[in-house]
């Protein structure tokens, strides 16, 4: 009954998505699935699950295929947006894409996004390592999180224009200090996250530990890190998204290369079209990134979790 | 041997006045010897092994092991304290000694996992197993070192009584193979009269050692069996007012006042 009815739901979304094909958007490499339902997946890593009953993967399939409908959905309206607005303020999705590839071609594209995406790798390491550290020590010592809770409130607070301003202002117009600017921009919600795990860590493990003489090192790395894990996976997530965005604003106010100047230059020229390649193509390497790397590796760090 | 000596343990009370848990405790246990300590509930049980487990070193008194400090021990605390994100097998294998040779403790975890009947889950994560099947992994982390001494808090509390009875089956089992002293913590005296060499009873807060009883009785012995129910009915008899709160089953403060 279930097979009979997920066929007939299926059968319009892929129509939908043919149709939407040609606009170029149908086969990227975020809708093909990769927001399978993580609990399925992690089932299959644990010896004695069960196997899943077959209306849970027609389910699966649906949700591939509704997800998919909806980004040509969005293509198609786009698309419909641009033949009703004037060609330079809004051009349509084939313009675009040709703007892409040219871009690529020409090797610009790929030489800014890379160099954007150093800037973005360096502060978010270094965000979440000053920040995890910093993190933990407060959810450890209340002298400490008493001591510091004002700065992080304040950290908080400071609107990220500040930071880069003052940053450039104080270390010159240069790599280290837009990278900078980015991580004291990132640290302060870091540390409020991996704080509260801190906070949650169950003593009573711990305690497994003393009472079995680990060291500190195999306590740290194997009893009180992983209860980190979630909370250190939600602090990059948000991290990364975070980062992102003030990366181009840094790029934008103070250098000379990187997706954010790219984009001030078009907006220097009223090219839409520019704007638009540059913010699609940074956006699919974000979304790679989210689903290649960060779901993975959440997947197999909490595969735990049932 | 195993010699503890605590002449006052207190905790800070609400109202800043300490609180006294233990006070004159002394207690002796030979190598090898199974002992248990019953009592009534909040008389200071688990704070004495917290203490001979070295996880609380806040008192006025010692704890020696053969002229030192008690190191080489396992621990089984009431729940069975695994760690979810660790495979059974590598639950196990956490507390094996550093240093070891590890080819040979993992066989040695996993013929330990076996004779628990666990051999069909050394992969899979505690949350997917039974109350009784995680205690027996923790039993099993409890003997991966052959230590010493063996702490155990309650470790069979709140289990159904044929679960229960198979687990201590199996702790008698390792117990008789690697011969560790015990020191077994419980407030069900039937329990201790099945597992024990000695029984040593103690005094509601703060506590003492009031009674210490050799049981000679033959194993294996079942809780439920004749003779430690003969001997269970004379314990009665002979010791009515101190074991009046151990024996209703209702665990009270007053017990032993």
């Amino acid at each position: 009954m279930t097979g009979k009815r997920s066929a007939a739901v299926e059968a319009p979304v892929r129509m939908m998505v043919r149709a939407s094909r040609p606009a170029g958007e149908g086969r990227s490499p975020v809708g093909e699935g990769t927001r399978a339902p993580a609990g399925e997946r992690e089932s299959s890593q644990v010896g004695l699950s069960v196997s899943s009953p077959a209306g849970e993967g027609a389910s699966r399939r649906r949700d591939r295929w509704l997800r998919l409908a909806s980004l040509g959905a969005f293509v198609l309206l786009w698309q419909v947006a641009a033949m009703f607005a004037d060609s330079r303020t809004l051009p349509d999705p084939l313009t675009v894409l040709a703007r892409i590839v040219d871009e690529t071609v020409s090797l610009s594209l790929p030489g800014h996004l890379a160099v954007t995406l150093g800037r973005v790798a360096v502060a978010f390491a270094a965000a979440m390592l000053i920040g995890a550290l910093l993190g933990m020590a407060m959810g450890r010592w209340r002298s400490l999180d008493a001591f510091f809770d004002a700065w992080l409130v304040l950290g908080l607070n400071i609107p990220a224009l500040v930071t880069i301003i003052l940053c450039y202002v104080w270390f010159g117009l240069n790599d280290w200090a837009a990278i900078l600017a980015v991580a004291i921009n990132k640290i302060p919600t870091v540390i409020v996250t991996v704080r509260e795990g801190a906070r949650a860590v169950d003593p009573k493990l711990l305690d497994v530990a003393r009472a079995y003489r680990l060291s500190r090192r195999t306590t740290f790395m194997r009893v009180y890190l992983p209860q980190l894990v979630p909370y250190l996976m939600a602090a990059a997530r948000s991290g990364l998204s975070l980062i992102w965005k003030i990366v181009l604003v840094v790029e934008l106010l103070g250098r000379s290369e990187g997706v954010g100047f790219q984009l001030n230059v078009f907006f220097q020229f009223f090219d839409i079209t520019g704007i638009l390649a540059y913010t699609l193509a940074f956006a699919a390497v974000v979304l790679v990134v989210e689903a290649w790397v960060l779901r993975p590796l959440e997947r197999r760090l909490t595969g735990w979790r049932t | 041997m195993l010699e503890i000596q605590i002449d006052r343990k207190c905790y800070p009370d609400r109202g800043g006045r300490p609180h006294v848990a233990l006070s004159g405790l002394r207690l002796a246990v030979q190598h090898g010897e199974f002992v248990c300590v019953v009592g009534p509930s909040g008389c200071g049980k688990s704070t004495l092994l917290n203490i001979v487990g070295g996880l609380d070193r806040d008192l006025d008194g010692q704890v020696t092991m053969n002229g030192a400090f008690p190191e080489d021990i396992g621990f089984m605390f009431q729940e069975p304290r695994l760690m979810p994100w660790m495979s059974v097998l590598d639950n196990v294998l956490l507390v094996a000694r550093a240093g070891g040779d590890a080819a040979r403790q993992r066989e040695r975890g996993i013929a330990l996992l076996r004779a628990m009947e666990l051999g069909d889950v050394l992969d899979a994560y505690p949350t997917r197993l039974s109350g009784g099947m995680m205690r027996r992994v923790a039993l099993a982390r409890a003997f991966i070192n052959e230590p010493e001494l063996l702490l155990m808090d309650e470790p069979f509390v709140s289990l159904d009584t044929p679960t229960a009875n198979r687990l201590r089956e199996m702790l008698a089992e390792q117990w008789q193979r690697c011969g560790a002293s015990v020191l077994f913590v419980t407030h069900d005296l039937r329990e201790a009269l099945a597992l024990a060499d000695r029984v040593c009873f103690l005094s509601a807060a703060p506590g003492r050692v009031v009674l210490d009883l050799a049981v000679d009785l033959p194993r294996p012995r079942d809780p439920a069996s004749p003779a430690v129910d003969r001997f269970y009915q004379a314990l009665l008899v002979r010791h009515p007012a101190l074991l009046g709160g151990l024996a209703s089953g209702v665990e009270t403060d007053g017990a032993a006042q």
